[in-house]
């Protein structure tokens, strides 16, 4: 079905949240709609300043996530927030839990939170993430928090896309942190620890501390480790106060600009996987030579490099 | 990418527990449904913006407390006048049979029984959203 994709485009520019949430849809969809509607959009929109919040399991991101956007309410600021959990490898379906901890926002009018799976079929990033920012950001939407759950490569690729990423941690996971240390605590740009009236969190603060304090370098940026209590709302304006930092940081070192054009380029990945999958190896899976190939390969008749120049290459 | 079914389990009212929406909620999910799950004591604005922002193809409401000829009207009017009554809505829990027309009637389009296995719950989603 064909629809009217400027008409569409102004609604949502209006705030329009049935229209903006039917956008999202349509992107996650991967509808034809959605590619005409995408192309405008990819040609007018500034995308808005996105903060990624990330974390083990149970460490307080939804909570935290609220708090901050509290604050940001009251100088009328609006959010629009990408809640990201993990869709199930086997049955294809997923449970989208976040809002339960954003019910003090939920009826706010400034406020639109989306809760999306991360769908991924190939192990990248879901493109229709980027999208939807790009789709909050026409729609006036100021900030944006994605917030997702911090393991595994896909969400470090999630938080990549951030302009400033937050790695929310609590005083127990100290051994994990040590796992984390490869890949998100390279990419946290704040690191907070909540739960601050637990045993340990200053312990934990310091821990952190030693591991991000080996940047060194005049215009390098330093990332805070902050201590907060998001249920109990202690700590939290820092977070906000140092968002806005690195938003300067940013600015003042040329380094925004950078950033976008490192997340286009995510995207154009992504995107050229996506359409690759689509195009050549889903029709080969499809295909029932490939089950009779597997077979050769396992009769060490065959072997997969041979069959896969007689799959794809040819 | 296909489309997926997506539901928005969500509890009105009072309710002490939520060990059913969180059962029906599991049952969904494994059936290949992205279910979005809003936790206990939700007011019916809260739910009908929640499925408004979500574009839920489906509402499961689950209630207990015996307050459902009180808050699903108040639910379905939202849902009109936030014109996406297109949205099927479905209840759970315990709700006496007695009632049952007058929900239907409402626009509710099924009522499930506790004892209801789950893949008639999940058949009559995939028969309404297809």
């Amino acid at each position: 079905m064909d629809i009217d994709i400027d008409k569409l485009y102004k609604e949502i520019k209006n705030g329009n949240e049935n229209k903006i949430a039917k956008a999202i849809s349509m992107v996650e969809d991967g509808t034809k709609n959605a590619l005409k509607l995408m192309e405008k959009v990819y040609k007018n929109v500034e995308p808005s300043y996105m903060v990624g919040i990330s974390g083990p399991p149970g460490s307080g991101k939804s909570t935290l996530t609220q708090r901050i956007v509290q604050l940001w309410r009251k100088e009328d600021i609006k959010v629009g927030i990408i809640a990201i959990d993990p869709t199930s490898h086997f049955s294809g379906g997923a449970l989208l839990g976040d809002r339960i901890r954003m019910n003090e926002i939920a009826t706010d009018s400034g406020v639109f939170i989306r809760s999306m799976a991360t769908r991924g079929s190939m192990g990248g990033l879901n493109s229709s993430i980027y999208d939807t920012v790009l789709l909050f950001s026409l729609a006036g939407y100021d900030y944006i928090i994605i917030e997702t759950v911090g393991v595994g490569q896909n969400e470090i690729d999630i938080v990549k896309l951030a302009d400033t990423t937050i790695f929310v941690t609590v005083p127990e996971a100290g051994d994990e942190i040590q796992a984390y240390k490869a890949g998100l605590m390279e990419v946290g740009d704040i690191f907070v620890v909540n739960k601050s009236d637990r045993p340990n969190s200053q312990q934990m603060v310091l821990t952190i501390e030693q591991l991000v304090s080996f940047k060194e370098g005049k215009d390098i940026w330093k990332p805070p480790v902050l201590s907060t209590n998001a249920l109990k709302n202690e700590g939290v304006s820092n977070i906000n106060k140092w968002i806005n930092k690195h938003h300067t940081y940013l600015k003042d070192n040329n380094l925004l600009q950078k950033s976008r054009k490192n997340v286009i380029k995510a995207q154009m990945i992504n995107l050229m996987e996506k359409t690759l999958n689509e195009k050549y190896i889903k029709p080969v899976l499809k295909d029932k030579k490939f089950e009779k190939y597997i077979d050769l390969i396992y009769e060490k008749k065959e072997d997969p490099y041979t069959v896969i120049e007689k799959l794809l290459l040819n | 990418m296909e489309k997926k079914i997506k539901v928005l389990i969500a509890k009105p009212g009072l309710d002490g527990h939520d060990r059913g929406a969180k059962v029906i909620a599991r049952g969904l999910k494994e059936a290949g449904m992205e279910v979005v799950y809003t936790g206990l004591r939700q007011t019916p604005e809260q739910i009908v913006r929640s499925a408004v922002q979500e574009d839920v193809d489906v509402i499961g409401l689950s209630i207990l407390s015996g307050a459902h000829t009180y808050l699903f009207p108040e639910i379905m009017k939202r849902l009109k006048d936030a014109n996406r009554d297109d949205i099927a809505v479905i209840a759970g829990g315990i709700i006496p049979e007695d009632d049952h027309t007058e929900l239907k009637e409402l626009g509710i389009k099924a009522v499930f029984q506790p004892g209801t296995p789950i893949s008639d719950i999940v058949d009559f989603i995939k028969n309404e959203v297809n």
